[in-house]
């Protein structure tokens, strides 16, 4: 590997011996993974591969048949998706699951919602520490959505465009301060434009936040432009793992992509 | 919330504070007004705030978390059971009093358990919510309609328990069908005896009564009011809107919608420990199954989530079956005799409420569906027909 010299630098997950079987189907079968400290790493692969498995595994949805995860230096294998958020995790979905009754600035609060202390008797007699906290609460909300560029505050997520509706997504999942941000085909469904400017995002998420991204995402000129690392996975076994210029030149990814038939 | 604290911030001072200002004062003088006129409504519309609470105490419940609760009058039974115990002569194996207003005619301590009534409302209040998170935890993992069913069979095993209570092993309990009578009145003994209609709540001048439950009814309005623009208030919308993304975000939809049934199941409580002071014996029978629905109506006509709307629903059902039904029925017998129709003249209207409420349900369902007075977001998932398409479509367009 060129990039790091060794393990001076400290993994934010790891993920040893992940294997997910849905009754005979092995959907994602013995995949060792680690996402380093500040860094962009991408999963790809072809329909079926497991990403999304995989990715589900992580955040809690699905648990594995074998092997664990450790979120930095504590196991969440046993963890249900909201402690494992509690932990660090942040996470956005493919298709679109905000809170689409609630005003985007909400969406966000409610994202912050175990950074927040105020208790039920806090609220009821109105306290001033309650008070101050959902004041500071909403500063960071409103800067928040400043960071990820989204400028429809009041009205319902629902009714946002598409593109904001993703930004928003992101903005949620920053409010719970998480570690590692996982981001499910951010740009999904995007024009050029749109794209190009959720990848400078996805850039930034790292520069000013110090955060680590696991980014699935079909969108080559995504992937290849903004990670450190991609691992590519193929009928749930990790085939290639590397730089992206290592990962675009080795075979087993071509074959998986395109087909055996090489034409020179 | 963010609907209601957007529209909350947005309107004028008058509108924000005017209207409820001169509601409460409407509610403050209703007394005198209900005196002055000759009314005679003090006890309906005792009864009618009861309701009010019941169906405040719902709307945390299907109103702000999204959960069916079709069980709802087994926690106002086991309020009005808490007073029942421990305000009356019920275990006369025992002679407890405490800053009751019970005395017995020999002029030594009353037999049976004679607590405050004051504290017995904190006490149902607690012992409801306690009973909540009980019935809860191993439910409110089930979703939707599963949860409906199990809240259902809820409400009709603790009436039935009531009813078979009065032999558990031995011990009476509940005093089965028969039911727990001449429960303590409330009442405020330190007071001067000029004011000797509060030292002692009387049947004769119910304003203490009315007081009294104004007062429960308002502190409730403030609880929903503060709940519902709270950390809590959003992590109920949240969880109601996409349990799933909730708990990505960190929201454990378990205890956030345990909390919601609990808070519910305490002003549930609290409403019954009232009620069954004011009606003074308690049967297993005033606590059905159609007061889960009737209650489930007022919640769903006012506007679910909506305060105002489900307090406007509350008194709008009430209000015909106490009020409308009877005079419809004076109507119809006037008729029934003028016309010498002795099918008219000895129809029982107020036997058809609740084919009538079913007949509201439907028309308000097919014509309004969000409520009399819609909560915003709650009329957004409504009428969802300008979602999708249009908004991606908007949204590549737009940029």
């Amino acid at each position: 590997m060129p990039e790091e010299n060794g393990g001076s630098v400290a993994n934010v997950l790891e993920a040893r011996g992940i294997t997910k079987a849905f009754g005979g189907l092995l959907a994602v079968n013995a995949v060792d993974f680690d996402i380093p400290e500040r860094a962009i790493v991408s999963l790809i692969g072809p329909n079926g591969a497991g990403k999304t498995t995989f990715f589900n595994m992580v955040s809690g949805l699905y648990t594995p048949t074998r092997g664990r995860f450790v979120l930095t230096g504590r196991d969440i294998t046993k963890m249900k998706p909201h402690q494992r958020a509690q932990m660090g995790l942040g996470r956005t979905f493919q298709n679109i699951r905000l809170f689409g009754t609630m005003s985007a600035v909400d969406n966000v609060l409610a994202g912050m919602h175990v950074r927040l202390k105020g208790s039920i008797l806090g609220a009821v007699l109105k306290m001033p520490g309650v008070r101050r906290e959902e004041k500071e609460a909403r500063e960071k909300a409103h800067a928040l959505l400043d960071f990820v560029g989204l400028r429809g505050r009041e009205t319902f997520a629902k009714n946002l465009p598409y593109g904001d509706q993703r930004r928003l997504e992101i903005a949620r999942a920053l409010a719970s301060d998480p570690k590692l941000l996982l981001l499910d085909e951010p740009t999904a469904g995007m024009n050029p434009q749109e794209t190009a400017r959720l990848t400078e995002l996805i850039g930034r998420l790292r520069q000013e936040r110090g955060l680590s991204v696991l980014l699935i995402e079909h969108e080559m000129r995504v992937v290849m432009s903004i990670s450190d690392r991609v691992t590519v996975l193929d009928h749930g076994e990790k085939i290639s793992e590397g730089t992206p210029t290592e990962v675009r030149q080795d075979e087993r990814v071509i074959e998986a992509y395109l087909g055996t038939a090489r034409t020179g | 919330m963010s609907a209601a604290n957007a529209t909350g911030r947005g309107a004028s001072p008058l509108k924000r504070f005017g209207l409820p200002a001169l509601l409460i004062a409407l509610a403050l003088l209703f007394p005198f007004l209900d005196d002055g006129l000759g009314l005679g409504l003090m006890f309906p519309v005792i009864v009618i705030a009861v309701y009010v609470m019941l169906a405040l105490g719902l709307n945390i419940v299907i109103g702000f978390a999204g959960l069916l609760d079709l069980g709802f009058v087994a926690f106002y039974a086991l309020g009005a059971y808490v007073v029942g115990w421990f305000a009356s002569g019920h275990f006369n194996q025992v002679s407890i009093s405490f800053l009751s207003t019970a005395r017995s005619i020999s002029g030594g301590s009353p037999a049976g358990i004679h607590i405050s009534f004051w504290i017995l409302l904190i006490v149902a209040g607690a012992f409801t919510a306690l009973c909540g998170i009980i019935i809860g935890a191993p439910t409110l993992r089930l979703r939707g309609d599963y949860l409906a069913i199990v809240t259902l069979g809820f409400g009709e095993i603790i009436p039935r328990f009531f009813q078979n209570g009065d032999n558990l092993g031995g011990f009476n309990l509940t005093n089965g069908t028969i039911g727990i009578k001449s429960i303590d009145s409330p009442g405020i003994s330190i007071l001067p005896d000029s004011l000797s209609t509060w030292q002692r709540f009387g049947t004769l001048d119910l304003n203490p009564w009315y007081y009294t439950i104004l007062l429960l009814v308002l502190i409730t309005v403030y609880v929903n009011i503060r709940l519902r623009d709270s950390r809590l208030g959003r992590a109920w919308v949240s969880v109601r809107e996409d349990e799933t993304a909730a708990a990505a975000m960190g929201i454990n939809p378990v205890t956030t919608k345990l909390w919601a049934y609990a808070l519910g199941a305490m002003f549930g409580g609290v409403a019954g420990a009232f009620y069954g002071a004011f009606i003074k014996s308690i049967f297993p029978t005033s606590f059905s199954f159609n007061i889960s629905i009737l209650v489930l109506c007022m919640v769903i006509l006012g506007g679910m989530g909506n305060i105002y709307g489900v307090i406007l629903g509350a008194i709008a059902l009430q209000g015909i079956n106490f009020y409308l039904l009877p005079q419809i029925n004076d109507w119809v017998h006037a008729i029934g005799e003028s016309l010498g129709s002795p099918l008219l003249a000895g129809a029982d209207i107020p036997k058809y409420n609740f084919f009538i409420f079913g007949i509201i349900l439907v028309l308000m369902m097919l014509l309004r569906p969000e409520g009399i007075i819609p909560n915003r977001q709650r009329q957004e998932e409504l009428h969802d027909d300008s979602d999708a398409g249009g908004d991606a479509l908007g949204g590549t367009v737009r940029a």
